[in-house]
Parts: C-alpha cells; structure tokens; sequence
C-alpha cells in the first residue's frame, strides 16, 4: 500500500517537474539517441521507397506530359482555326453590312483562291463562276470599294482583273471639285490618276470614285484618295498617284455585282473607213 | 503512260503556281514551276518526247492566265527548245545545262510576254519589267531549279525505267 502510494508521488511528481520544463534538459539528452536511430532509421526507409517508387512515378508523368502536349497541341490547332473562322466571319460580316447599305444592288459573295501565274498581270480567281449567276464584266467590290471586273467566266470559277492591273482604265470621278479623269493600274500595282484638267484644284486626300462614263462600272463607288498631285504647266493635264482603299495583298473575299451588266459602247466607236 | 500522268501533274503544279508561288512575289517577279518542271523534263535524256508535256502545260497556263493564249505554250516551247539543246551539248553536266536552260527559258518567255502585252496595248516599261520582274524571276527560278531538278530525275525514272538486258 505504501509502496503503491510512493509510487504515484514519484510518478505524479516527474510529471509536475515535466510540464513545468525543470526536466526539459535531462530528457533531451535521454531521447537524443532514439530520435537518432528514428531518424537514421526514417532516412533509409524514405530512400529505398523513393528507389522502388518513383520509377515508376516518372513513367506515369512523362506519359501524362506526353497526353498533355498532345492536348496543347491540339488546342493550339483550335485556336489557330477559331481564328482564321474568325477573320474570315469578320470580312464576311463586313461584306454583309456594305450589302445591306444598298440594297438595290444584288451581290454574291466569293473567296479569292489564286492569282494570275504571269507576274505582269494582275487578276485574282474567285471560287464562284456562271453557275453562280456570274457574268463577264460584272463589278467586283469590297466593303472598302472597288477590287475590278470580271474578266473570264467558267461554269464553277471567274478571272478579276484587279484595278492595279497594267491593262485597266477606269473612268473616275473626283468627289469635291466635280472634274473628272481616267484611272489606270501599273506593273508596280500603283495606280495613278490621269487626264485632269489643269483648271482642277486637285489636292491631296481628294477622294476618288467611278463616274459610270462607258458602261463599265457603276457610278459613285469609292476607289481611294489622292496621295500626290503631279502639276506641270507644260503638259496639257495634270495627274496624281492614288492610294486604293482596299489592300489588295490581303483581299480574301469579294462581292460581285450581279444585277449590273455593263454596256458594250464598242459598236459606238467611230471607226477609221477603208 | 507519260502523257496521261502529264495532266494530272500539270494541274496540281498549276494549281501551286496560282495559290501559293504567285502570292510569294520578289519584287515583282515570281517564280514559275511550269517552266521550271518544263525544263527539267526536257533535260531528262531517258524522257523521248518533252514537247507533249510543254504543250499540255502550256494549254493549262493559256487556258487560266489572262495571258493572250498562245504565248504561254510559246514561251515553254522556246524554253524546252533550250534544254533540248543544252541537253544534247552538255549533257555531261545536266546541273549546269538546267541553270542556264531556266536563266534562258525565263528571259526568253517573260520577254516574248512583254512584247506581246504592249503589241496589245498594255503601258509596260522595259526598264521596270526588267528590274522589278525579270531578274527577281531569274534569282527565284534558280534557287527553285536545283530542288525541281531533283524530283524530275526521279519521276523521270519511275516512269522510265533503265532497261536490263537479260
């Protein structure tokens, strides 16, 4: 009984002296070789499950990094072609609002798919033709204003002659000072503006358009602006370089006009007699 | 044999041609595959009659350029001409014989094209075509030759095979 009772007073005893820290010293030292070989003991342990394990683990991730690439990639192909879908709606959508501006002009749309092999020309194919209601001649626009005419019809494709063609004259009209003139296209793609009356105040940013005169194209459609005007007092008109609305190394899709058939004048045209 | 596979070879060729070497101007010149698959054929001395595929080629040229349509199949008769000739001369060195057929081929059909423009009415400059779409086409060409010149010598000996004499 008295055995038990010293017992506890030791026991209770070392516990008081424990949680009040007097034993802190003496029980760091008594543990220190345990927490050794636990340590030791741990490190050896962690080592042969890392050997035995983690080949495994890199296996499992580069296949998982090899799912994941693929997944990127694929992703990436997405978002490449959301993209042009996006840019091709845009121009489509640009094109639908320039319809709905007029209305009294039909148009059908169509993607430009090549150009002309010979470098000296400037003609783009479209991928809609006869079939279509397309016709030789036919005014073809952008939303920014006029790309040229029909050169050539087949059942399924149609030839534009661009209006920066070498061969293409285009009867104009220069918005503020009521004159007129005669656009013509270059090797270069420049175009220029020729045939003003040297009386024409013409300046730069003038704004050019179609002036219907022979047939060919509608009037009052937009062509571009004047960039710089070549005045000499010796020459019997004045003329100058202009900058076309639209960007015709980017021209991606067009409307032709089709309710517009151009008048063949050619009949009308005095002829030398034998 | 040839002349059926001609077609369907000179329409893929012309179809590259219009979407993606005419859109990869230098200036203003660009390269032709035509002429260039052309020459290259004519060259081949396995190859007996060059001047069915120039005129298939230059039919399909004349038929979607707006090019007035016998110039194109004149421009690559005169260039298979050329190879023809230098095929025969210095037939020791076809590497050689293509660079100058191409050089020669393409200054020969870009100036009868020239000649036939402005005899139409077209405002062509000789200085300009000159500098901005002959000589570009020139470098264009010959940097494309030797690659073209490749692939022809190994259709040309798919389709003709070397006879062995048993």
């Amino acid at each position: 009984m008295w055995q038990t009772a010293f017992l506890l007073l030791i026991v209770v005893g070392v516990i008081i002296l424990a949680l009040s820290g007097y034993l802190g010293t003496v029980a760091k030292t008594a543990f220190a070789p345990f927490i050794s070989i636990e340590s030791w003991l741990s490190d050896r342990y962690n080592a042969i499950y890392e050997f035995l394990a983690v080949p495994r683990d890199v296996a499992t991730l580069r296949a998982r990094n090899v799912e994941l690439e693929q997944q990127v990639s694929s992703l990436q192909t997405q978002v490449i072609s959301l993209q042009q879908q996006l840019q091709e709606a845009q121009v489509l959508y640009a094109l639908l609002d320039f319809a709905r501006a007029r209305p009294q002009n039909q148009y059908v749309a169509a993607a430009v798919i090549g150009r002309d092999p010979s470098p000296f020309l400037h003609y783009v194919f479209i991928d809609h033709g006869s079939d279509d209601g397309i016709r030789h001649g036919m005014p073809v626009v952008t939303e920014q204003g006029l790309v040229g005419k029909v050169d050539a019809v087949t059942a399924g494709v149609a030839r534009v002659q661009l209006i920066t063609d070498p061969g293409s004259i285009i009867n104009v009209r220069l918005q503020s000072v009521k004159a007129e003139g005669m656009l013509s296209g270059s090797l270069t793609g420049d175009v220029s503006l020729d045939m003003v009356s040297q009386e024409v105040d013409l300046k730069q940013g003038e704004l050019v358009l179609t002036s219907g005169l022979g047939g060919d194209f509608p009037s009052d459609v937009l062509i571009g602006q004047v960039i710089s005007v070549r005045k000499r007092e010796t020459d019997l008109f004045q003329s100058a370089s202009i900058q076309p609305v639209v960007d015709f190394n980017a021209l991606r899709a067009v409307l032709i006009i089709v309710n517009f058939r151009p008048v063949n004048i050619s009949p009308l045209v005095p002829t030398s007699i034998p | 044999m040839a002349t059926i596979v001609a077609f369907p070879i000179m329409i893929f060729l012309l179809i590259i041609q219009t979407v993606v070497i005419s859109r990869l101007p230098l200036l203003e010149g660009t390269a032709d595959l035509i002429l260039l698959a052309l020459v290259a054929w004519a060259l081949q001395e396995r190859v007996p009659n060059p001047w069915v595929w120039t005129l298939i080629g230059g039919g399909l040229v004349s038929f979607i350029s707006a090019l007035p349509f016998p110039t194109p199949v004149l421009g690559y008769l005169m260039a298979t001409g050329i190879a023809r000739v230098l095929q025969k001369r210095v037939w020791q060195m076809p590497i050689l014989a293509m660079f100058v057929a191409t050089v020669v081929g393409t200054v020969l059909y870009q100036t009868l094209s020239i000649l036939v423009l402005r005899f139409l009415g077209t405002s062509l400059i000789w200085g300009e075509c000159i500098s901005l779409v002959i000589l570009p086409s020139i470098l264009l060409n010959s940097l494309l030759s030797l690659p073209v010149y490749a692939v022809v010598v190994d259709f040309a000996g798919m389709l003709y095979p070397d006879r062995v004499e048993v």
